[in-house]
């Protein structure tokens, strides 16, 4: 590639000399060539036309009013949609912010759990493989049936697993856990009506993705661990290092990789949450950022594209903060 | 708004089939000698997967398909049309709907997708649109004729004898020129096990201090006066349609939903005051509550009574059950608004835009507009009641002809509060204002507050 940047300079000082030269020089083949240009090229324009014409089409549906029906129609608004959801929306959009907040914050604590379940079955412990199983089947489940599952077998108010064994499941006992919007904890913002809470039915939600979200961390951990050199942990116990000394400063650097893997999948979880919340139809006080895009772009109310991509727009901004800082961050630490 | 919002059916005036009281006798006798038939019931949400024991009447009708696939007599034009049904393969709609199709013996291609997901994706679905596809009446249809999603198909109905005035009225769009071909309806109701009320001798409410006096009586019994769930954030619109409408009256339902009303005026206020009195009467916490899981309790006996669509018998196969169940009309509220108008969504056939050929689905649409269509799809799935004036009473169920009656006996038929307004206002403001008052009645003054600033974003 080195070679194909450096070409047209040469070809512009001694155009035919330099072209032959070129290829004299060129380690790659004509065939090599066109296969690097197709593995490179078809990628590329995959993700062009699926990723970036997408994104920027959003970003320019998100200043416009269209009801989504036929192409055309759109009337530019200007930030009119913004304002509508910082204003208008106000006591849905912060609501979900909040959520995707708490989720992140949650699915953090998740994944130490996960860490350390990871780090206690590396302890070639008895029946290892078995909790392994346990914990890692819920994660060939996507986050939709993960909903399903939890939805009708743990806390379906009549059947659920739940209610029958607390033995709530009589009339006017029942527990209705997808269904309580009621806060657990919640504080008021200067500015905003709605109050800032977790709900009771957003943490059942979360209960139920740490069920598969724990085990999923746990087996890209205990990957990682597998792959650390068994010396390494000999040098520090016998250079005296306890248990957590010898995780903390031999292990937990040396699994720099997978931690930044950890970490980048934990984020990207808590953000682009939509799937189990859906399945379970969105219920009130359990909306994510996710659900209020596509609550405005498809379905039946589908028609405010303008809306939903506003939505979409702040998403992306939220994610794109995250990479840049994680950017910014990894790159200062590989310098110094 | 323009003022073609307003218009709906009032079939008192222009007749729904009404059933006759000689008909209803021979009818009743025809049908307890046929056997009744079970699973009666609209499809929304319904997990049917069984292909019910009318599987071979289907499979006879799709074998005359090939027949009629040959037979072009009906169809000016080569090719087939294609037409989209929101029924997926496998359950009982989608036989009904096939063997009406079959029976026109127009050649088509049929693509029948799953009911939900035809509902969600309609605003993709209608860039490429087939050229006859399922829909129903109400404030969507007029939406799309008007952006000129929908065909104009006046010409098709100067060919359909068979609907009354009140139909045609519903098929209407905001300029005048018809643009649905009805072919079945349903009533919401309040649905009642007969055997209780017999065992515990309670009898029909017709106004609110009966229904107050019933629903106490049943407390007094250890049951629950009205199963109730809200999972999907739909089920309670219906309830909510009802206070409004014997509270305020119909003209009000239209007006609201049209936007003209304000949602935090006085009236509004009365219909939420109404129905926070009457929650105690209701299971508690219908927020986690799915229809079906309410329809098992009215099933067990748990609950008195239940207001849905009346597919909710479509949730058991118990034909015990089903031969127990009946409904009622609710009753009035107010004297002065009386208990007229009630919801009876209207399902039906559309034709696209810019069908790729037009001459065929006009062709289709008549033929749908037949009495052979529906009497073929009657005889699979014998659930909504068709449409169709001329369609021969005496096959009815028990339960369509108890519809019909109830429908036929009504001045004014709203279509359902997400199919009277803009789907999108519902789903994105009203369906969570009402799943939070649930959650939480006292905040009502602020929840409307909330409905009534969200408004203008949508109407």
């Amino acid at each position: 590639m080195e070679a194909e940047i450096a070409a047209p300079v040469e070809t512009a000082t001694v155009p035919p000399v330099g072209r032959r030269r070129r290829r004299r020089y060129s380690q790659l083949s004509r065939g090599d060539k066109i296969t690097l240009w197709l593995m490179a090229g078809i990628p590329t324009l995959i993700h062009v036309v699926f990723v970036w014409v997408p994104a920027f089409v959003t970003i320019a549906l998100s200043f416009t009013k269209w009801d989504g029906l036929k192409l055309g129609t759109w009337q530019p608004v200007g930030f009119a949609n913004y304002w509508a959801i910082f204003t208008v929306f106000d006591g849905k959009f912060f609501p979900a912010l909040f959520n995707n907040i708490l989720l992140l914050v949650f699915l953090s604590v998740c994944s130490t759990v996960g860490v350390l379940f990871a780090y206690l079955l590396d302890k070639n412990i008895r029946g290892s493989a078995i909790y392994q199983s346990i914990f890692y089947m819920p994660v060939v489940l996507s986050l939709a049936i993960v909903g399903f599952i939890w939805k009708s077998v743990m806390y379906s108010p009549r059947q659920g697993l739940f209610n029958v064994v607390l033995g709530r499941t009589e009339q006017g006992n029942q527990i209705d856990w997808v269904g309580n919007s009621e806060k657990i904890f919640q504080f008021h913002i200067p500015g905003l009506d709605t109050p800032l809470g977790l709900t009771k039915n957003f943490a059942a939600i979360l209960v139920a993705m740490a069920w598969r979200h724990i085990g999923y961390v746990m087996v890209l951990y205990l990957a990682g661990l597998k792959s650390v050199d068994p010396a390494m942990r000999e040098a520090a116990a016998i250079d005296g290092c306890n248990e957590w000394q010898a995780f903390r400063r031999v292990i937990f650097p040396v699994m720099k990789p997978i931690n930044v893997v950890v970490f980048v999948i934990t984020v990207i979880e808590a953000l682009r949450a939509f799937d189990i919340i859906f399945a379970l139809k969105s219920p009130i006080g359990t909306k994510v950022l996710g659900v209020l895009v596509r609550d405005n772009l498809v379905g039946e109310g589908g028609g405010s594209v303008g809306l939903g991509s506003a939505y979409g727009v702040i998403l992306l901004l939220l994610c794109l903060g995250f990479i840049i800082w994680y950017l910014i961050n990894n790159y200062r630490e590989a310098e110094s | 708004m323009s003022e073609g919002y307003e218009q709906s059916p009032s079939p008192r005036d222009v007749g729904f089939n009404i059933v006759s009281r000689r008909n209803v006798i021979i009818g009743a006798a025809a049908v307890a000698g046929a056997g009744l038939l079970a699973a009666c019931g609209d499809d929304k949400d319904s997990s049917s997967t069984t292909p019910a024991a009318s599987d071979t009447t289907a499979a006879a009708a799709s074998d005359t398909t090939a027949a009629a696939a040959t037979d072009t007599t009906a169809a000016p034009s080569g090719d087939a049309v294609t037409v989209g049904v929101n029924e997926a393969e496998g359950t009982k709609p989608y036989d009904g709907a096939k063997a009406g199709l079959d029976a026109t013996g127009v050649p088509y291609a049929g693509n029948f997708v799953d009911h939900n997901s035809f509902q969600d994706n309609i605003t993709s679905y209608l860039q490429q649109p087939d050229d006859v596809f399922t829909w129903f009446a109400g404030y969507r249809m007029r939406f799309f004729a008007e952006k000129g999603l929908a065909g104009d198909i006046s010409s098709v109905w100067d060919n359909l004898p068979d609907f009354t005035e009140g139909f045609k009225t519903a098929s209407t769009g905001n300029d005048g020129k018809q643009y649905l071909v009805p072919t079945s309806y349903y009533p919401w109701a309040v649905h009642y096990r007969k055997s209780l009320f017999e065992e515990k001798g309670y009898t029909v409410p017709t106004n609110k201090d009966e229904l107050l006096a019933l629903a106490t009586k049943m407390q007094a019994d250890g049951l629950v006066p009205f199963a109730y769930a809200n999972d999907g954030k739909w089920p309670v619109q219906g309830t909510f349609d009802i206070l409004n409408m014997r509270l305020n009256g119909y003209q009000f339902h239209v007006d609201l939903l049209a936007g003209k009303e304000d949602w935090t005026g006085e009236k509004v206020k009365n219909v939420f005051a109404v129905w926070t009195t009457l929650l105690p009467f209701h299971q508690e916490n219908p927020n986690g509550r799915t229809w079906q899981e309410a329809a098992t309790a009215l099933e067990n006996k748990e609950a008195g009574m239940f207001y849905l669509g009346t597919f909710v018998s479509s949730n058991s196969t118990d034909q015990a059950y089903l031969d127990d169940l009946d409904f009622f009309n609710f009753p009035e509220l107010d004297a002065a608004i009386g208990a007229t108008a009630l919801d009876a969504p209207i399902d039906g056939f559309m034709m696209a835009g810019s069908p790729k050929n037009a001459e065929g689905a006009m062709a289709m649409l008549t033929a749908i507009g037949s009495l052979d269509f529906i009497d073929a799809v009657n005889a699979v799935n014998p659930s909504a009641v068709p449409a169709n004036s001329k369609f021969d009473s005496s096959k009815f169920t028990p339960i369509q002809k108890k519809s019909a009656e109830l429908v036929g006996s009504a001045e004014f038929i709203a279509q359902f509060l997400d199919r009277d307004t803009s789907p999108d206002f519902v789903s994105n403001v009203i369906a969570d204002a009402f799943a939070n008052f649930h959650a939480d009645p006292s905040t009502i003054d602020t929840i409307l507050d909330d409905i009534e600033t969200q408004k203008s974003q949508y109407l």
